[in-house]
């Protein structure tokens, strides 16, 4: 996993709530059996209309957003439980996504891929919403070690909460992989004393 | 100290605790399908770990398969070269594979409690979200992404923090018509798809204890639904006789030895819980979705609330081409959908078929019935269901996730309605443009014979 520490970026704004998983990545798309490759369709429903045509007016199609940084309503991530969406969305390029609540499942996937669900206060979103609004090219700052989230060129910032474990998965680019393969010792003594 | 019956599970499967983090917690089984397996088998083979139980892993063919002609070779190159890649890696890993046509063959989370792999106490994972079903036992079951699958894959084990605990409590007792799933339905109208996020949901009270295995299975299922990892059911003489005999069931002396431990399981009598809802079986009726999120349902006789002023409801309306304040009663309906890990079990179809004997679905209506496995396929076929269903003009198709998710070729035409006995009523989830309604399977019934959604309980005798 690669290491992640800080981040300076614009971001695309979707001010959407309740953003379900099918929508990140519609199912038709999970046939492949890579990782690779999904974020060719990521939010592919939305950046499409039905004939095929490009939804202009979708975020991720609009020019004047940038970024790596992915700006959402509430309750981001909800539903199925794919991988796939966490894939896409760093396929296509975010490696931060800020919203105000996420779905356990999609939190779980995204921190096990290095890419970092921010919890941030509704004001604070709201707040954001409306900067990147007002100015697309607004930069926003994600300091991980600081459990810091800034709006640049204002005073505007949160701290947020992270796992402290996880904290340390990501700042020194390592998973849980590793730390289970380790420990299997531990896992075959528990397995002689166990009885369900 | 007393503790939940939640508790007692995660307690007995905790390997280890990391200070300030989280705990290495057992996983007995492992459940795996060929959507979100072969990257974690990749990611294992890359990285040079073999899996540690593979005895523990028990794997089927479900979520992308046809639900016609299933001895045909499959024709979607990719979909065939996922079911191919399942195959492979579970040979090459000494895993038990139920693939297409195998008689135990079906949706994951119908074929475990089927087989009896499902059991009380125990953890049960697998990569995906519905794996709440597998709680109605009183076991701890939730669904994980794929860098979970392979984690469990070389260790047995994962690393989680232990979530909060819930408890929603329905007393009383249920209304005619009114079925397992009008109850998930309305309890997630009531506490919306968030208010379960961080926590494990127990439900108690009589109607759950009244609910047979089945009953309870559809509400766990849902319990995601709510934003809850997983949903709990205390473990009785209704679970202990619905697990006896199985094929992976103890046997013998070893089987009064588990029930003995798994009485120990219930919650204890003045155990706190973090959160509590209680409420009446009275006021629950029969319920239907009018949105594109499973907390978007009213009861079927009401009407979709007014004076919406959030925006993201505001768009779920236009894309269901519904009005606020509408009524959904005499909506002509051209799909119904009676399938998926909610609502695919052999009782789903004895109560369709009740409704649907002797009757003629409309001409308007296409009408898949998907079992959810091959057992229940045969069940549905010995018991003269199928005949019933025949006459109806009801199409039986073959086990499998189907219409609930579309990834094969069952999908709702853009624009159409569907009523759907399925969990998600997301947009697009049946097929792009699709519009689910998710109700009961009584409701589904009905609404294939009328042609349109009708006030059931007005027509129950
Ligand atoms: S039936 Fe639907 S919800 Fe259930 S496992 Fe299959 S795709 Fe998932």
């Amino acid at each position: 996993m690669k290491k992640f520490t800080t981040l300076q970026s614009s971001a695309v704004l979707l001010v959407n709530e309740n953003i379900d998983t099918d929508q990140i990545i519609p199912a038709r798309f999970l046939k492949a059996t890579d990782r690779e490759g999904f974020g060719m369709n990521l939010f592919r429903d939305w950046k499409f209309h039905k004939n095929g045509e490009i939804n202009e007016e979708f975020a991720l199609n609009d020019p004047s957003y940038s970024g790596s940084i992915l700006v959402a309503g509430n309750n981001f991530g909800c539903g199925s439980s794919r991988e796939h969406a966490a894939w896409a969305l760093s396929d296509y390029g975010f490696k931060v996504i800020v919203s105000s609540f996420f779905a356990d499942i999609f939190k779980g996937n995204a921190l096990n891929n290095g890419l970092l669900p921010v919890q941030v206060s509704e004001v604070f979103l709201k707040t954001l919403f409306q900067k990147i609004k007002d100015n697309p090219k607004t930069e926003i700052e994600i300091h991980l070690i600081n459990q810091n989230i800034s709006i640049k060129g204002t005073a505007l910032s949160e701290n947020f909460e992270i796992d402290p474990y996880k904290k340390t998965c990501l700042v020194n680019g390592y998973d849980d992989i590793d730390f289970l393969v380790a420990s299997i010792n531990k896992i075959e003594a528990f397995e002689t004393k166990h009885q369900y | 100290m007393k503790k939940t019956l939640f508790d007692k599970v995660w307690d007995a499967h905790v390997v280890d605790s990391i200070e300030n983090g989280p705990q290495v917690l057992y996983i007995d089984n492992h459940l795996i399908h060929e959507v979100t397996s072969p990257q974690a088998f990749k990611e294992l083979e890359d990285r040079g770990i073999p899996i540690l139980r593979p005895e523990q892993i028990v794997a089927t063919a479900d979520h992308n398969i046809p639900t016609t002609n299933q001895h045909e070779p499959i024709k979607d190159r990719l979909s065939r070269k996922q079911l191919d890649e399942l195959t492979s890696n579970c040979h090459k890993n000494g895993i038990t594979l139920y693939e297409l046509g195998h008689k135990n063959n079906g949706i994951v989370h119908v074929i475990a409690p089927e087989l009896g792999i499902t059991q009380p106490g125990k953890t049960i994972v697998c990569g995906d979200s519905h794996t709440s079903t597998h709680g109605a036992f009183g076991a701890i079951a939730f669904g994980i992404g794929t860098s979970q699958v392979a984690q469990v894959f070389a260790s047995q084990c994962l690393l989680l923090s232990k979530p909060k605990s819930l408890r929603v409590t329905v007393n009383g007792t249920l209304k005619k018509g009114v079925l397992p799933k009008d109850v998930i339905l309305y309890i997630i109208a009531k506490l919306g798809t968030n208010a379960g996020t961080g926590y494990f949901c127990e439900y108690a009270g009589d109607v759950f204890k009244n609910m047979s295995m089945e009953g309870r299975m559809t509400v766990c299922n849902m319990s995601i639904e709510m934003g809850a990892r997983g949903g709990m059911i205390a473990p009785d003489d209704i679970t202990f006789d619905y697990v006896k005999g199985r094929e992976f069931a103890p046997t013998g002396d070893e089987f009064d030895k588990k029930v003995a431990i798994w009485k120990t399981l219930p919650s204890d009598r003045g155990a706190t819980f973090n959160q509590e809802y209680h409420f009446e079986a009275a006021d629950i009726e029969p319920m239907i979705t009018y949105g594109t999120n499973p907390g978007m349902g009213i009861k079927i006789t009401g009407k979709i609330p007014e004076n919406i002023t959030d925006d993201s409801a505001k768009k779920s309306l236009a894309y269901m081409g519904f009005e606020q304040g509408e009524s959904l009663i005499n909506k002509p309906i051209n799909f119904v959908f009676i399938g998926s890990c909610t609502n695919s079990r052999i009782e789903d179809f004895r109560i369709a078929a009740g409704f649907i004997k002797g009757k003629k679905k409309a001409k308007n209506v296409t009408a898949w019935l998907v079992p959810g496995s091959k057992k229940v396929e045969s069940q549905i076929i010995s018991e003269g269901l199928k005949d019933i269903f025949d006459e109806a003009g009801f199409e039986l198709r073959q086990p499998g996730c189907s219409a609930c998710l579309a990834m094969n070729d069952d999908k709702i035409p853009q624009g159409e309605y569907c009523v759907s006995t399925s969990n998600r009523n997301f947009e697009g989830r049946q097929g792009q443009g699709s519009r689910t309604i998710l109700s009961s399977p009584l409701v589904a019934a009905a609404t294939a014979i009328e042609g349109k959604i009708i006030d059931i309980t007005k027509h129950l005798s």
